[in-house]
């Protein structure tokens, strides 16, 4: 076949499938054909529903935040505050206390999980952790289930900003989250080669991807194929400007806070207002076993109040708060007991997460904890409870099962139940 | 219900094995034939041998971090064909010329499960990576036994800097472990990592599933409390120039040396008190002075005694090299958690223990059996050996897996004959901020960490476009692909040399009409067709993957 290989001239794409057509070397063209079908689609449909998670890596003490214990032993030195909604908060939440109407505390969370890595996975998923199986996380799920209102969406549907949030469990690679430092700069996103020429590397690529897939029939060969396929999409997307960031007016900015959170929820916002459906914002720093109180009310505190009244505020007003959860929660509580060190140890059995927007009722604290906040003295809620709750406030089934590869039927959320009072 | 059958062969036929030359070690035999049960039991049927040049090219990415060059893979299969797999494995392990691509590969492996990627990264952070990297270098370069090694890591006192005074890389392990929550880090570190016992959850409570107390926890725990860090400024400023980990008399948390016990907390708040005791129920003296007992000294003594010990490192080289472990997570052992060949588990790990603790001898078991020669092909026969689905693993095929950052990284230097020029330091600063990209950290205090080196859009984003990439297809003077383009008969050639290199086989049918077409595409220039080959190559699954 050497014999062909001299040099023609004025190859065009056009050509060059040409060249291919009827060899059975013409696979499917799926990779090189892009994208451009959806590319006239110049407004996305308003009735999409979206989800930010807030998540607060190390396992806060929701005891100093949400649902404060003045004057028992265990309650620490501050002081709750009223907000616009039926409840109080910590005095160190001023703005976030302002929006509070918005956003409903469930503070009769009951969970069994206080290591690190189990309780950010039973968190993330609604399943406890089993080796033998990988569960889809929030992020996963939600933009496996909410993909089909959004065909023309060309950028992942699953973007985890300043962490790496949790896997895709057995939706396969396709549904990992896209993780993005917050200043939404995307490293290696350009190729500088001439569209013609990028489209024929791909349709290589395409060939060498297809006869290793079929010859091994294994699962990870075909998930590589469709990582690539997303790959291709973004990098040649408009919609890849919901990334910067930068464009945004200084002073909006500043009212999210310069830092990586505040930033990283404004990026959120951007994203959400593109259609994207699930977007994961991290802040870590909250394992704190040592000296928490200074670490809470002079660090954490005024960093979180700041980005997430902004959030809440800035979605109100742009009226994507009714179509957009919000949700705040970490891997477990911290004990009620004040340790030898001035800090608090992991703690699950009471604590709380804090929900709203969708179709989900703000301003309410729902369920109690004992006086000295050490049990939860209502009916408890669990990982799987929120997140059917979460599910239904975005419109999602609880009804829905998955199948995983081997066959075992999963239901959505772990099967948990509805927290009524935070449904309409 | 193979469990026992199994028992029941390794009792009555302890070395049964298929047809193997006598040259074979017996080791080799015994994996060959339980596995083989296994099958039977299961009634499947294993996956053809993979060819040659795969089997090359996995040897060489398992042994020794990369994978071959077109010169290796020649000289590879003019060897003989009954010998050339166990030759190239004698090679890795024991020519001079590869003791160092070994002795990197392992001590990054072991830097990041003693330490993690992001060991050391922390402005708080005490430990020295080049430190933790120095000493297993050199550790594995001389394939110290590995009961050494943990005996090492375990009792280590000293400097954690090459360079300074009392300098013991070893100390890297535990430095930044034993100062925050009374020691909380290395207890339950040292138990997972050395014993597969993971003890993190018994801190608090006991553990629901398995055997492990809360009681244990803390008198596993007691064994590290006389151990400290101290920080070592350099002259003058408060900047940390590196640490010391030392062992110092322990008073007890009721200030009572001779009786030097620690108080711990239940769940419902009673207090109750542990002395060091071994997970086996073997006490120490309960003394906190070092002269009377020093207790990690104490303790490095008992776990290697354990015949946990031996199942933890069988259990993690056989997951190293086979995909997965006999057990998941792969460092989580007991009755709790039961393995897939318990009898195979159990007989490789008192073989490796009868040979005196030789990783190599190890690697060379490993690499020689029948489940590490098998094509990566789900057939009709075995379909239900799946384990990515939850079924356990039952070894009749080669689990196909991703390489990990830094096989590619070697891979890709390799594969396009680039290793940077400069000092060993410059080279391996340059590979650290490369695979820095990938590392997430979860923002905890124990260090948790992630890595989006896992088949996601952003490495996707980094193989497509990146730097290394960009080296790896440059034409320019020097280059590989100029190089390349100079040399070979025709452009067949040539393409075939490209797919051996990246790929250890040649191009399909379909293959070389797709480069015959972009040859014409790029107006008859070669260079810049086999640029885009080459490309396509390094960002295919098939390169990629473990195979």
């Amino acid at each position: 076949m050497s014999t062909n290989w001299q040099t023609p001239s004025g190859m065009t794409r056009r050509h060059f499938m040409q060249h291919l057509a009827g060899s059975s070397a013409a696979v499917s063209a799926s990779m090189t054909m892009g994208n451009a079908l959806y590319a006239n689609a110049d407004e996305l449909k308003k009735n999409h529903k979206s989800a930010i998670l807030l998540w607060m890596g190390g396992g806060p003490a929701t005891i100093d935040i949400w649902d404060l214990k003045p004057g028992a032993a265990t309650g620490g030195p501050f002081q709750p505050i009223s907000t616009s909604g039926d409840l109080q908060i910590c005095e160190h939440m001023p703005m976030v206390a302002q929006q509070m109407h918005n956003l409903s505390v469930v503070r009769s969370m009951s969970t069994r999980e206080a290591d690190h890595n189990r309780g950010r996975y039973y968190m993330h998923t609604g399943y406890v952790p089993n080796p033998n199986i990988e569960h889809p996380s929030y992020g996963s799920v939600i933009a496996h289930e909410t993909i089909e209102q959004r065909p023309e969406l060309e950028i992942p549907p699953f973007v985890s900003i300043g962490g790496a949030s949790a896997g895709p469990g057995f939706l396969g690679m396709a549904w990992a989250p896209f993780s993005v430092s917050s200043n939404g700069r995307i490293r290696n996103l350009e190729m500088k080669l001439e569209d013609s020429r990028l489209r024929e590397r791909m349709y290589a690529l395409e060939m060498i991807e297809t006869g290793f897939a079929k010859r091994t029939r294994d699962v990870p060969a075909y998930e590589h194929a469709k990582v690539l396929k997303k790959t291709f999409d973004l990098m040649t997307s408009s919609q890849m400007d919901a990334f910067k960031v930068d464009k945004e007016p200084e002073e909006v900015k500043e009212r999210y806070g310069t830092d990586g959170f505040g930033q990283g929820c404004l990026l959120a916002r951007r994203l959400v207002e593109s259609g994207v459906p699930f977007v994961e914002v991290d802040l870590g720093g909250w394992d704190n076993h040592n000296g928490i109180h200074t670490i809470l009310k002079d660090n954490k505190l005024p960093q979180l109040d700041r980005a997430m009244s902004a959030l809440v505020e800035d979605l109100e007003q742009r009226e994507l708060l009714k179509d957009t959860v919000v949700i705040w929660m970490g891997e477990f509580g911290r004990t009620p007991r004040i340790n030898q060190n001035a800090g608090r140890d992991h703690f699950a059995r009471a604590w709380s997460c804090v929900v709203g927007g969708g179709n989900l009722n703000g301003g309410l604290a729902v369920g109690e904890t004992s006086s000295d906040g050490t049990a939860v003295e209502t009916e408890p809620f669990s990982s799987e409870d929120l997140m059917s709750t979460v599910c239904k406030g975005l419109g999602i089934s609880t009804e829905k099962t998955f199948t995983s590869k081997n066959g075992r039927p999963m239901k959505i959320a772990g099967g948990g139940k509805i927290i009524s009072d935070l449904i309409a | 219900m193979s469990r026992f059958s199994l028992i029941a062969l390794v009792a009555l036929f302890p070395l049964a094995a298929s047809a193997v030359d006598s040259s074979t070690p017996t080791q080799v035999s015994m994996i060959n034939s339980m596995i083989e049960q296994g099958w039977e039991d299961f009634e499947i049927k294993p996956a053809p041998v993979v060819a040659d040049e795969q089997w090359c090219r996995r040897a060489f990415l398992d042994i020794i971090g990369r994978i071959p060059t077109g010169e290796e893979l020649e000289e590879f299969m003019e060897g003989s064909r009954h010998e050339r797999r166990s030759d190239l494995v004698e090679r890795l392990l024991h020519d001079d010329r590869y003791t160092e691509e070994y002795a990197g590969h392992w001590a990054t492996t072991w830097s990041n499960i003693l330490i993690g990627r992001s060991g050391g990264n922390d402005r708080r952070s005490m430990i020295s990576k080049d430190g933790m990297q120095k000493y297993l270098r050199d550790s594995f370069a001389r394939n110290k036994p590995y009961d050494t090694l943990v005996r090492e890591l375990v009792s280590a006192t000293g400097s954690t800097k090459p360079g300074t005074e009392n300098f013991n890389g070893a100390v890297n392990f535990l430095v930044d472990k034993v100062n925050m929550d009374k020691g909380v880090l290395a207890t339950s570190s040292t138990s997972r990592i050395f014993l597969g016992q993971q003890v993190q959850c018994t801190q608090c409570h006991n553990h629901p599933f398995n055997q492990w107390k809360q009681q244990m926890f803390w008198e596993f725990n007691s064994f590290f409390r006389q151990s400290r860090s101290l920080r070592r400024f350099v002259d003058g400023t408060r900047d940390i120039d590196h640490a010391e980990l030392i062992d110092e008399d322990f008073a007890g948390e009721a200030n009572q040396a001779e009786d030097a016990l620690i108080f711990y907390e239940l769940r419902n708040g009673l207090t109750k008190v542990a002395y060091p005791v071994f997970t086996d129920g073997t006490e120490i003296p309960k003394s906190g002075f070092v002269s009377d007992v020093n207790r990690r000294n104490e303790l490095a003594q008992l776990m290697l005694d354990s015949e946990y010990l031996d199942k933890m490192i069988v259990n993690r080289m056989w997951s190293l090299f086979l995909g997965f472990g006999f057990t998941k997570p792969v460092d989580d052992l007991g009755p709790h958690n039961p393995a897939s060949h318990p009898a195979l588990l159990e007989e490789l790990a008192k073989a490796f223990r009868s040979s005196s603790y030789d990783l190599k001898q190890l690697i060379t078991w490993i690499t020689l059996s029948r489940p590490y020669s098998l094509s990566p092909v789900l057939g009709s026969n075995n379909e239900i050996d799946d384990p990515s689905i939850g079924e356990m693993p039952k070894f009749s095929r080669f689990y196909l897996r991703q390489m990990s950052a830094e096989q590619l990284y070697q891979s890709m230097l390799t594969a396009t004959d680039a290793a940077s020029s400069g000092s060993y330091e410059q080279q391996e600063q340059e590979r650290r901020r490369w695979l820095g990209q990938f590392v997430v950290a979860f923002g905890t205090d124990e260090g948790d960490e992630a890595t989006t080196f896992n088949g996601s859009i952003p490495q996707a984003l980094m193989l497509f476009n990146g730097d290394l990439t960009k080296k790896a297809i440059s034409t320019g003077r020097g280059s590989y692909i100029a190089r390349l383009s100079s040399g070979g008969k025709n452009p067949v050639d040539r393409l075939n040399y490209l797919f051996m290199n990246g790929l250890a086989r040649r191009p399909t049918v379909n293959e070389k009409k797709v480069a015959a077409a972009l040859l014409r595409s790029r107006e008859g220039d070669e260079k810049e067709m086999l640029q885009d080959m080459w490309w396509a190559i390094l960002n295919s699954n098939e390169f990629i993957m473990q195979h």
